[in-house]
């Protein structure tokens, strides 16, 4: 049995974020028939928005308001929730920034279990609910079995879980803010740093040339720039290629980069890291190019070429070049 | 400033190829590299610029078996000043919040500043660190590149999407999980693991750090794992078995007929 | 002069100004041996270098290259211009010493040269000083005017040098004009007198101030025999003790310098050569970190550069525009000891050199390619100190984040790549292979009399496999009784080493001497130049190791190995010498006797080649290594092929390979310029003897 379901969401500005319908659907795959709450904290008109979106999916929404909590501090939401959350229920979150912040924590003062990054749920035996998650970078996954006894913080991860078609229902938002009290913690937020803009802006293109490791080294970074020069795209990359320097983080695709919706997605020398595809809305068509057949990248693109991508794309541009009627140079 | 770093070993992901064993119930661990877990190296050399920057010492941490001295070594070797190994057959399967559980106890019998992790290991689960601020009433703060040491507290900036940093303030003693790319680790030679070979690394065992062997281990765990497999690939890409030539003008079909070559 | 007429026959000057020559004398010779010692207190605190052993070897050397000037005329007008100018000063030497004397000493005659070779030698020497003094004109005029380009110096080096260098120049031709005044003068004065005096030789300065000097009244020339032999003094003493100040010092360190250098080629120095390797962990600090970290050798080498600039315009580096630059390796520590350890004040110690002096970039953008040792007429090395500045970083943790992967990598698998051990043999199972070679791999169950050193980048990338299996066939083919180590075998050490980790390259060292030692080999193959030069020089008691370019080229003059001519007759063939082959092993016909050895085979050679060869780009670690640079030292050699009419590229090792195939890519030469290894041109080219099924190897599985 999994108690109540209560689903953590994440606002900004008052638009919910795309997680909301995917949290949505996790909690359908636990249990169907339980009793699904979603939980929205922050103040003001914001948050009303908020809510007013939520009940449209979820059937019961209750809505935390308290000044402290204009930004959402991991820190602070973590004593409200606690406050108001009943015992052994089952909560989700997105295994994103936020999640990574709030959930290990709220588990323990909860005293419940806690389940990070989710990626597939098979069920619900007795006590005991059984989920997939994956080891090693995504190159192995796991079958696990989590004791629901006290209760579960599940995480779920981002994109895993596909929102089916919504039909409306009227939710019930119930306002929960009095049960919370004043709330302290010995972290302030500041403020948000917002990353400095560069040329070219990977969001605004409709295909994207993206690297990985398997680019190998900074000099091979040009065979990416021919490519994408002669197909009309832009330049981007997984986070191994921005920690190394060899191109600005503005390029980074993934959770903690860019999220980009292009309709087109070639991922060279990509490995596939949840990390980083969770940086791709929209369904683009993702061609995957990587010299490894196992790398975790082929399980979500649409088509796949194991090749060297050092010799692969260089005979694109070339193609691409003839196509355009463009002379080599 | 008294700094604990928690480390761990894990197999070397981008050294090793990761199979399943011929039971299928376990990876292939016979010919595995280990290493320190990539973040919690990030976090150890921060902890030594700290320490170097404001004083203070760097003591590192792990809840493992013999196996584990290596790592411990490495890190002695890397500048820190001392290195504890939390080992007792009692300890074997625990899950997350077990490991914070002997972590806990271990940090209430010392006296520490600030505590680090890395901020997820290879099994992705990012909780360790979470777990331990909670159990200690400690603040936490997650992915965090970069640390600034003020009066009493720290300023930190944390990873979240778009390349953003969310800054924050957080008073000592914190518990602080640590992002990779926060700093440049220095490297590691074999001279300097050598010359911390005869360096004492103490073990501490349940009853010493006041360890109730039901709060630990496998039976006390909450999840676990039943197996590993490999995903049949289903759906999955459509793998184009051309020749180089034939794949790259399928490819450039497919871009002009979605947007691109415009 | 030296001459039977001494000076005191025209005595009346030499009596007064005795006091005075005497007091110069004193001062002279007081100040430069104080100055002297001050230079060497810094070697007396340095490290320990064994250099006293082999004394007719190094009195060789002397010979070839301090008196012989042996490397001088690589460049061909300075370089006679040096030995006229070098020849004059050892032939002038005896007459400045006996002009010096005979202030003091007016009938003093040098022992041995009286009379009739007394004639000679002054005949003779009136031309020498003629010529030092018209090379030196030439000189100041190079430097001031034609301005060659290897003397500039790059700002971030500092001022340009040429000021003091024309200084020094003047002052050596005010030398032998003081000198050959005096002589003219005092000619002029015993003629006058009606004393005998000696013929000075026709059309020399002397004889030509002779002329000038031949119509001055008697007290006139007094007074220019005393003044011309005052300077003369003077400006002994003043260059005497200004040499040690500057880079003229090499005037009295270049013997030295020479006498002590180097012995061997292709090694490098033990991290300390006053601690045996097993106790190497118990020394606080290793390589160099400050400048009394160097060897008193090092820290002569810095006194003896003579800022020529050969070293600098052959590097590779310095030509790529990497930061370094070896001339200024050299005058930067230079300066920085004079700075240091002051002739007048006192001495500090102790400031780090990275960081201050050199930056991190300066010492890992070198590739060792040898160019500027093979280069320095003074015998200066480089690659030894390099290799201690990086054994410094690397004991302070101190490197680059792109060569942290591949160390730990080699520490943990025994290779760059971080590759598993037991697919090091995998290239053998290709199916290229099978029908044409079976390689044994020596685990135990299998034996043979030869080893093939296949290393890591043959082993494990894609495209040098290739060279690989070229080299096995070839083996098979002539014969050979050859088998590899597989996954016994690990990186063979040599760019680990050469990059500081001197630990690492030790214990793989030691792993792969065992391997080899229990395999029980008569010989060692390999066609990886930098695995050569590791096995034959940095390992100890191997068997012989050979490079497959010698192994070829004695089968193909025996007639064992037949070629068959070229297909495309449009081939015109470059051999490029590969550093650790060529120039550092002197492995230059062999390889060259292999091509011409294919019929029909059109070969050129390209204006830097043999011993003059330009780096690819380096191999091991530097393939890891991200360097800041205008251009690839690649790119700059496969435009040297081009220009020299080829376009194919030959090549005899696998990091060569590597750079220059990529180099034609970025260069946009693809389709015009290609390249081949040598080993998979002959395998394409020879001539089957046996059908492969007759080879009688058997496969032995590997680990």
């Amino acid at each position: 049995m999994t108690g109540r379901i209560f689903a953590c969401i994440a606002h900004r500005g008052g638009v919910v974020d795309d997680s909301a319908l995917e949290l949505l659907a996790a909690a359908k795959e636990i249990d169907a028939t339980a009793s699904l709450t979603a939980i929205a904290v922050g103040v003001g008109s914001n948050l009303d928005a908020a809510c007013s979106s939520l009940q449209v999916s979820y059937q019961e929404v209750w809505k935390i308001a308290n000044e402290a909590l204009a930004y959402p501090n991991a820190e602070l939401v973590r004593q409200a929730l606690v406050r108001v959350l009943p015992a052994n229920c089952t909560v989700l979150m997105p295994q994103d920034h936020f999640g990574i912040d709030l959930a290990p924590g709220l588990s323990i003062k909860l005293n419940a279990a806690f389940v990070p990054d989710a990626v597939a749920i098979d069920g619900v035996e007795g006590n005991s609910l059984k989920l997939v998650r994956q080891e090693f970078s995504g190159q192995v996954s796991a079958h696990v079995a989590c004791d629901l006894s006290s209760g579960a913080v599940i995480n779920i991860r981002p994109g895993a879980f596909k929102p089916e078609t919504v039909v409306p229902i009227a939710g019930v938002v119930v306002d929960k803010s009095a049960g919370v009290g004043a709330l302290s913690a010995k972290r302030r937020y500041v403020e948000t740093m917002v990353a400095e803009a560069s040329d070219v802006d990977i969001t605004k293109h409709s295909v994207l040339v993206s690297i990985g490791r398997g680019i190998q080294e900074k000099d091979n970074v040009s065979l990416a720039d021919e490519l994408a020069e002669v197909l009309g795209a832009a330049v981007s990359c997984s986070r191994p290629v921005a920690d190394a320097k060899w191109l600005d983080k503005s390029r980074q695709v993934g959770s903690s980069g860019k999220t980009v919706k292009p309709k087109l997605y070639l991922a060279c020398g990509i490995s596939g890291a949840f990390q980083h595809l969770a940086g791709i809305k929209g369904s683009p068509l993702l061609i995957a190019i990587n010299k490894n057949p196992k790398a975790p990248i082929f399980q979500v693109a649409d088509v796949g070429i194991v090749d060297d991508l050092l010799e692969f794309l260089p005979l694109l541009t070339e193609k691409a070049r003839e196509l355009r009627g463009v002379a080599a140079r | 400033m008294e700094i604990l770093v928690c480390i761990r070993r894990v197999p070397d992901t981008s050294e090793n190829e990761i199979e399943l064993n011929a039971q299928g119930n376990d990876i292939e661990r016979d010919e595995l590299v280990y290493s320190v877990n990539e973040p919690d190296n990030y976090a150890v050399e921060e902890a030594l610029q700290i320490r170097d920057r404001v004083g203070g010492s760097v003591t590192v941490v792990t809840v493992g078996n013999e196996e584990d001295d290596e790592i411990l070594r490495r890190e002695l070797a890397m500048g820190a000043n001392q290195a504890v190994l939390l080992s007792d057959e009692g300890f074997d399967g625990s899950d997350g919040r077990g490991i914070a559980t002997i972590l806990k106890n271990f940090v209430q019998q010392g006296h520490y500043d600030l505590i680090l992790t890395g901020v997820q290991a290879d099994d992705g689960a990012a909780q360790v660190g979470g777990m331990l601020a909670a159990m200690l009433d400690y603040p936490f703060a997650s992915l965090v590149n970069s640390i600034t040491v003020e009066d009493g507290m720290l300023k930190v900036s944390r990873e979240i999407e778009g390349g953003n940093r969310e800054i924050n303030e957080i008073e000592l003693p914190c518990v602080l999980s640590i992002q990779t790319g926060i700093n440049e680790p220095r490297y590691v030679g074999m001279r300097g693991i050598r010359q911390v070979a005869s360096v004492p690394i103490p073990r501490i065992g349940a009853p010493d750090l006041g360890v109730e062997k039901s709060g630990v281990g496998q039976t006390a765990a909450k999840i676990r794992r039943v197996d590993y497999f490999v995903p049949v690939q289903g759906k999955g890409a459509e793998i184009l078995h051309g020749s180089r030539e034939e794949n790259a003008d399928r490819v450039l079909e497919l871009v002009a007929a979605n947007g691109g070559l415009k | 002069m030296v001459g039977t007429l001494s000076a005191s026959q025209s005595a009346d000057w030499i009596v007064s100004g005795r006091n005075l020559f005497l007091a110069i004398h004193a001062l002279g010779i007081t100040a430069f041996f104080y100055i002297v010692a001050r230079r060497l207190m810094p070697l007396l605190h340095a490290q320990s270098d064994p250099r006293f052993d082999q004394p007719a070897k190094r009195i060789g050397k002397v010979l070839q290259f301090w008196l012989g000037q042996w490397k001088h005329p690589r460049y061909k007008f300075a370089g006679v211009m040096h030995i006229l100018i070098f020849a004059g000063f050892i032939l002038l030497a005896l007459r400045a010493f006996s002009l010096l004397i005979v202030g003091v000493s007016p009938d003093f005659v040098m022992p041995g040269f009286s009379s009739k070779t007394g004639h000679i030698y002054d005949f003779v020497t009136d031309y020498a000083a003629t010529v030092v003094f018209l090379c030196m004109v030439v000189a100041a005029a190079r430097r001031i005017v034609f301005k060659p380009a290897r003397y500039a110096v790059p700002a971030r080096f500092g001022k340009s040098h040429t000021a003091d260098a024309v200084f020094l120049l003047g002052l050596i031709a005010l030398l032998m004009v003081a000198d050959s005044a005096y002589a003219a003068s005092h000619t002029v004065q015993l003629m006058r007198r009606g004393l005998p005096s000696e013929p000075l030789g026709f059309l020399s300065l002397a004889w030509v101030l002779q002329v000038a000097f031949g119509k001055m009244s008697l007290p006139t020339l007094s007074g220019l025999v005393a003044s011309a032999y005052l300077t003369h003094e003077i400006a002994f003493y003043f260059l005497l003790c200004y040499r040690p100040f500057g880079i003229q010092f090499h005037v009295e360190t270049s013997l030295f310098s020479v006498y002590f250098a180097k012995l061997t080629r292709g090694t490098v120095k033990p991290a300390r050569w006053d601690v045996p390797d097993d106790r190497l962990d118990q020394v606080k600090s290793l390589g160099v970190k400050t400048f009394e970290d160097f060897t008193w050798k090092h820290m002569l080498d810095f006194y003896s550069c003579a800022d020529c600039g050969r070293c600098a315009d052959n590097c590779p580096s310095n030509a790529v525009g990497r930061p370094l630059a070896p001339r200024f390796l050299t005058i930067k520590a230079r300066d920085y000891a004079f700075q240091r350890y002051p002739v007048f004040g006192k001495s500090h110690s102790g400031i780090a050199l990275v960081g201050n002096v050199y930056s991190e970039d300066e010492i890992w953008s070198c590739t060792t390619c040898g160019a500027c040792e093979e280069e320095c007429p003074l015998l200066v090395e480089y690659i030894d100190k390099i290799v201690d500045l990086r054994r410094g970083l690397i004991d302070d943790g101190n490197v680059p984040q792109s060569l942290q992967k591949p160390l730990k990598a080699l520490e943990s698998r025994g290779n760059p790549y971080g590759k598993m051990e037991k697919k090091r043999a995998g290239w053998t199972k290709s199916p290229e292979l099978q029908n044409s070679a079976k390689v044994k791999v020596l685990d135990g169950r299998d034996d043979a009399d030869t080893l093939y050193f296949v290393d890591s980048i043959t082993s494990y990338d894609d495209r040098m496999q290739s060279i690989g299996r070229a080299t096995a066939r070839i083996l098979s083919e002539v014969g050979t009784n050859f088998g590899i180590l597989g996954a016994g075998e690990k990186d063979s050490g040599h760019e680990v080493r050469r990059f500081g980790e001197e630990m690492l390259f030790a214990a793989l060292r030691d792993h792969n001497t065992e391997a080899i030692k229990e395999s029980g080999v008569e010989r060692i193959v390999t066609a990886d130049p930098h695995a050569y030069n590791a096995l034959k020089h940095d390992y100890k008691d191997l068997p012989p190791v050979e490079h497959i370019s010698q192994v070829i080229a004695r089968e193909v003059k025996s007639g064992n190995l037949q070629l068959s001519p070229v297909a495309d007759e449009n081939k015109v063939y470059a051999y490029h010498d590969p550093c650790y082959l060529g120039r550092h092993n002197q492995v230059y016909d062999d390889p060259r006797t292999v091509l011409d050895a294919i019929p029909g085979l059109k070969r050129v050679e390209m204006t830097r080649s043999r011993d003059r060869s330009f780096c690819c780009g380096g191999g091991g670690l530097m393939l890891f290594y991200e360097p800041k640079e205008e251009e690839r030292m690649g790119v700059v050699r496969v435009r040297m092929a081009a220009e020299s009419g080829a376009n194919v590229i030959v090549t005899a090792c696998p990091f060569c390979m590597a750079n220059i195939e990529d180099a034609i890519k970025v260069a946009g030469l693809e389709g015009k310029m290609s390249v081949i290894d040598l080993a998979e041109l002959v395998d394409q080219q020879m001539i089957r003897a046996a059908c492969p099924e007759e080879l009688e190897v058997a496969i032995c599985g590997g680990q």
